[in-house]
């Protein structure tokens, strides 16, 4: 290693052909940039990556941001004033916002529940959190709307006091709560295992009660991870789809969520507009996104310190 | 020490936080699970075996498999280069690389079918010459395999590229260094070291890639017995109220959830395990 390592700026030498012979073949090639690794496959590699990303990822990103700025600025404005836009924008955002709320709470009860305490069976209750990960959108949304529907198990439960999940705006609350939940569980569930339980012990002795106990010691320690949690849910709830066209009505104004307006721009053969609302999109989920990774700095800097 | 750790908090409140949590997750996970088989089942075994023996639903099931199983090697040759270089040689870029992989994660899969359709559409910015081609991609199955590696892209890479890093390069240092050939080295000494990892990303990608309904749905044009993969024939088949077709081939794609959570868990187990005792050693 250190010998490669002493070779390697061989090449600001003057060329000498009987040295460079004795160079392992791989060194010689060292380009532009400083590589410190004598291991090969590094053009292979990063062609075989760079040529995938493009073809799947960066080509068709860039084909969407061309299209939608191609509508001009005029024509963004005259889609964002449109009712039906704003409409879905509003539905999607605080569905979504509603439903991560919902997951922040009870995915931190079970994430507490799952860590802390120990009941007859856990471990299934832990290998169940991860379904909405597994279950496909479209199955978990046939599977909810069946179940809520007004002669569902629980539809027919709420029925009688009056409340309508399936085929309302709820339904799309209640989908939106169910891909976000695993999300809060597992990034809440690694922080608590990694704290002392002895804190908690330590404080129930010194007299203090539970709320004061979750305010003063848990909700400090885990909050990064919990607002990470949060920010995931809310994140994968606003790009959500196939859990939610089963469940919810669909209407304009009422229950029509951006990805489905998406959806009905391009049945309609509006590609600028479809591309426009998807930039949008993208931009928000961005957002959403850089949050993300500030949180994590902010969870890992601690242990790292 | 868990236990122990466990022990002080079993006092009322314990239980009854114990019973909000399982109350919760009874019916946001487990009835709708529930539900599926019930409403598969629901007219007997003979409409259930009916609903999936629909040459329309077989089809389906092909279908579905063909293109997890193509999506399936790309991801793992992608996932083993990305890793490969990502993890093992430091370039200018590299953070890009990465920002630009873990995108597909955070775009909404209605979002990833319409970036397709606007560069492979007839439309699109390639439109033109697929079509003076003959080529089809969107509303056919290229565009439903492209769909679906888009939205499972990053699940093998992001497993893999903390594994290589962690791991470090030294053995394969030495194997280059006793003159092995890179592609010894690569099979023989990293290969066998990531096995574990590169497993649990298949399992994951396989789960989304099988399950994959708004993306494919953009890009697939919905036709009957030709285009449609399973998810796709259970919203067809419950918009025509055929709801026990529905919930069979539904039934089919929870089991494979529940496989995927069982194996996910043991290989979990294993995987921790072995790193654990990696860093004891």
């Amino acid at each position: 290693m250190t010998e490669a390592g002493r070779e390697a700026p061989s090449p600001a030498l003057p060329a000498h052909p009987r040295r460079d012979a004795v160079l392992p073949v791989r060194q010689r090639r060292v380009g532009w940039f400083p590589r410190h690794s004598i291991l090969p496959g590094f053009g292979l590699s990063l062609g075989i990556t760079l040529l995938v990303l493009s073809i799947i990822v960066l080509l068709p990103l860039a084909a969407m941001m061309g299209d939608a700025t191609s509508l001009g600025w005029s024509g963004f404005t005259k889609l964002l004033a449109s009712p039906r836009v704003q409409g879905a924008f509003r539905v999607s955002l605080v569905c979504s916002l509603l439903a991560a709320v919902t997951s922040a709470i009870f995915g931190l009860l079970i994430a507490w529940v799952l860590v802390r305490t120990r009941f007859p069976g856990r471990r299934l209750a832990d290998a169940m959190v991860d379904l909405p990960f597994a279950l496909p959108t479209a199955v978990a949304g046939i599977a909810l709307s069946t179940l809520y529907a007004p002669n569902g198990w629980l539809g027919a439960l709420l029925a009688p006091l009056g409340i309508h999940v399936a085929y309302t705006v709820a339904g799309v609350y209640v989908a939106l709560t169910f891909v976000g939940l695993p999300f809060v569980v597992r990034s809440v569930q690694p922080v608590l295992q990694d704290l002392e339980a002895e804190q908690e012990e330590a404080a129930t002795t010194l007299g203090a009660n539970p709320l004061q106990i979750f305010r003063r010691v848990l909700l400090p320690a885990i909050l990064p991870s919990l607002c990470s949690g949060f920010a995931m849910a809310f994140a994968r709830a606003l790009g959500e789809y196939g859990s939610v066209i089963f469940i919810s009505s669909n209407r304009p104004m009422q229950s029509e969520i951006v990805p489905l307006l998406i959806v009905n721009r391009l049945e309609e053969f509006d590609f600028n507009g479809a591309a426009a609302i998807g930039t949008l999109m993208l931009v928000l989920s961005f957002c959403v996104l850089l949050g993300i990774t500030l949180l994590q700095r902010l969870t890992l800097s601690p242990r790292h310190a | 020490m868990r236990d122990r750790a466990a022990s002080p908090h079993q006092g009322g409140w314990t239980i009854a936080l114990i019973a909000v949590a399982l109350l919760f997750m009874t019916l946001f996970l487990l009835l709708p699970l529930v539900t599926v088989f019930a409403q598969a089942f629901a007219s007997g075994i003979p409409a259930y075996l009916a609903g999936i023996a629909d040459p329309n639903a077989l089809s389906a099931i092909r279908l579905t498999l063909l293109v997890a199983a193509v999506t399936l090697v790309v991801n793992v040759i992608f996932g083993l280069a990305a890793s490969w270089c990502l993890a093992r040689f430091a370039f200018p870029g590299r953070s890009l690389i990465l920002t630009v992989l873990d995108l597909p994660f955070s775009v909404s899969p209605v979002v990833a079918g319409l970036m397709l359709v606007l560069l492979y559409g007839r439309q699109g910015w390639f439109g033109q010459w697929l079509e003076t081609h003959d080529l089809r991609i969107i509303f056919a199955l290229p565009g439903m395999i492209i769909a679906t590696i888009f939205v499972t892209l990053p699940f093998v890479a992001r497993e893999l590229i903390p594994l290589m890093q962690e791991q470090g390069a030294e053995e394969e240092e030495a194997a280059i260094l006793l003159g092995a050939s890179g592609w010894q080295t690569f099979l023989r000494v990293t290969l066998p070291k990531l096995r574990w990892g590169l497993l649990y990303g298949v399992l994951l990608s396989n789960a989304r890639a099988m399950g994959e309904f708004g993306a494919v749905s953009v890009v697939s044009g919905n036709i009957l017995g030709l285009t449609d993969t399973m998810p796709l024939h259970i919203r067809a088949m419950y918009d025509d109220y055929n709801i026990v077709a529905a919930f069979a081939v539904a039934s089919l794609l929870a089991c494979l959830a529940l496989l995927t959570l069982v194996a996910k868990t043991i290989l979990e187990r294993r995987f921790l395990g072995a790193q654990r005792e990696a860093r004891i050693a």
